[in-house]
């Protein structure tokens, strides 16, 4: 109950605008027969920035995964309970995946830019929608690395290989690419964890300014970055049997100024993780 | 450590060394002397007349042209009809079909299709093409038997250039709600393309060499003209040196080798062209 009333707190400091983007009720995922996440349920607010945090494997990719459903990829993934998309239940069986994945974009761990030009790349999405003309595509392209923060360093080589930027603008073009195809959400799954600190700041810096018009999900184990972007964190860790739970979730402040958990706490002042 | 201790193991080291290094000088000498000598035996047969001109004296003299162009036909029918059906099941099997028994019974019986010996596809392709199809001893029935065995070859390295494209490209299109069909064709298959043809490129070689399926389903002997439609018969090179070799008395010894020579330059240049373009393609990345 508490984490509701917390959040919408958060939530008018945010701006009136601000509603419940995604909802997450009872969640259970399994593999297989092993559960990986047990009894999750968190609202999370648009326009705004929220972290995952938690130990290493105690399934905070997975819980992000849940909400494009990503998960159905992997055989026997299982979700169980209520997942929603502005109101709108995404594992209902007449919901259309890929529509749902066009508004609820992804950026990986690892840069994984497609082995084709920088152009290419952030069109990919546009042409497989439909975009065919050229003049369209160019301006979409144009848009998207200027929101990505990338157009003034390729302007002058979109026509060359995106394997041939470094691995922090192979980041941000992966962010480019998913902003092309004019999604409401994007989920981050240790967007920095694979770049040095200057192109992390420039990515912490691009989510800030994203976070205005998109709803963002990001999951870290990095507890100052989580601390630097985000305005809400949900703690997530493992109980015994290896299945996660949420520990607890609330405004970035006071998660990490005043936990209300005690194994909050002892996971923000490093006490295990 | 002692120093004899030491020493014992530097010799085994060099007895493992010389072992190894002999296993690997044996099985690579044979075939550099089965090239070297056929190239020494058959190497002064090969003229223009030879390449260009039609057999006479049942191969003792003339030319081998017929044996060349069939040959060449049968590895485009081979190509034609094995490679899309091939690509197509090894996308089906990587990206489409349910990890479930009946998946399971499939692959193991393409596994164990290439194990099947090719006279048994011989005796397949007269009775299934040449037979109950009644196409006859014919170029399309020979080629569809050959087409029939390099399948197997076709899905599996189609299939293992699939498995071979990164898991985040699919990854990253499924993720911007791209459709599975559309990651597979504009992600997934242009980076497997260049396996997909070595795969394609090797197995018309391996049915260029190959005998016993075309013996009972459409090669001929001798024929003084070039196959004019798919239900002619056929020269094709590998039976043409098994009857000179076999059936011709009084045969011009360097005139068979001159016929294994031809055949090997075919075989091994399109060996040759699969290794190039996959070591094209590996500079790439």
């Amino acid at each position: 109950m508490s984490i509701e009333l917390d959040m919408l707190d958060t939530a008018q400091k945010l701006g009136e605008e601000c509603v419940i983007k995604l909802r997450a009720e009872r969640v259970n995922l399994y593999y297989g027969s092993f559960q990986a996440l047990r009894n999750i349920t968190l609202d999370i607010p648009s326009c705004a920035i929220t972290a995952i945090i938690g130990p290493s494997g105690c399934g905070k990719s997975s819980l992000l995964r849940v909400f494009n459903r990503m998960n159905d990829l992997i055989p026997g993934a299982r979700v169980e309970g209520n997942v929603e998309l502005d109101g709108l239940p995404i594992y209902n069986t007449k919901i259309d995946v890929f529509a749902l994945r066009k508004r609820v974009g992804m950026v990986f761990q690892k840069p994984n830019p497609f082995p084709m030009s920088v152009f290419e790349n952030v069109a990919f999405g546009p042409r497989r929608h439909g975009v065919k003309s050229r003049a369209e595509l160019e301006e979409i392209v144009e848009k998207s690395l200027r929101q990505a923060a990338l157009w003034e360093e390729v302007k002058d080589k979109l026509g060359q290989s995106a394997l041939a930027l470094s691995g922090g603008q192979q980041q941000r073009l992966c962010i480019a690419r998913v902003l092309a195809v004019e999604p409401e959400v994007i989920l981050m799954d240790e967007p920095c964890s694979a770049l040095d600190p200057l192109a992390t700041l420039k990515i912490e810096d691009l989510m800030r300014s994203l976070s205005k018009e998109y709803t963002i999900v990001i999951v870290t184990h990095n507890m100052q970055q989580a601390a630097r972007v985000s305005d809400m964190v949900a703690f997530i860790m493992m109980e015994p049997d290896r299945a996660g739970v949420l520990v607890e979730y609330g405004p970035t402040a006071q998660i990490f100024t005043n936990p209300k958990d005690k194994r909050t706490e002892d996971y923000i002042t490093g006490r295990f993780g | 450590m002692t120093t004899a201790g030491f020493d014992s193991r530097r010799i085994s080291q060099r007895i493992a060394f010389t072992f190894l290094g002999l296993a690997t000088a044996i099985a690579v000498l044979p075939v550099l002397f089965i090239i070297v000598y056929t190239i020494i035996r058959g190497g002064g047969a090969i003229t223009w007349e030879f390449l260009t001109q039609f057999p006479s004296q049942a191969g003792r003299a003339g030319g081998i042209l017929p044996a060349i162009v069939g040959t060449f036909y049968l590895m485009l029918g081979t190509l034609l009809f094995a490679q899309p059906i091939g690509a197509l099941a090894g996308i089906y099997l990587t990206e489409y079909a349910p990890d479930n028994w009946l998946t399971r019974l499939i692959n193991l019986a393409i596994a164990n299709l290439a194990g099947v010996p090719s006279i048994v596809f011989g005796l397949f392709g007269l009775s299934v093409f040449v037979l109950a199809f009644d196409f006859g001893l014919s170029l399309l029935a020979a080629s569809l038997t050959l087409a029939a065995q390099a399948l197997a070859m076709v899905i599996t390295t189609s299939r293992e250039a699939i498995l071979a494209v990164p898991r985040e490209y699919r990854e990253g299109s499924l993720a911007i709600g791209v459709t599975k069909w559309q990651t597979v064709r504009h992600v997934v298959l242009p980076q497997a393309l260049p396996g997909i043809i070595t795969g394609a490129v090797l197995a018309i070689s391996r049915a260029a060499g190959e005998t016993a399926p075309i013996l009972v389903t459409g090669a001929a002997f001798l024929l003084p003209r070039l196959p004019q439609s798919p239900f002619d018969q056929f020269m094709a090179l590998p039976y043409h040196l098994y009857t000179v070799a076999a059936h011709v008395p009084n045969m011009p010894k360097e005139t068979v080798w001159g016929v294994a020579f031809v055949l090997l330059v075919v075989v091994l240049s399109f060996d040759v062209l699969a290794a190039a373009i996959r070591i094209k393609t590996r500079k790439r990345h």
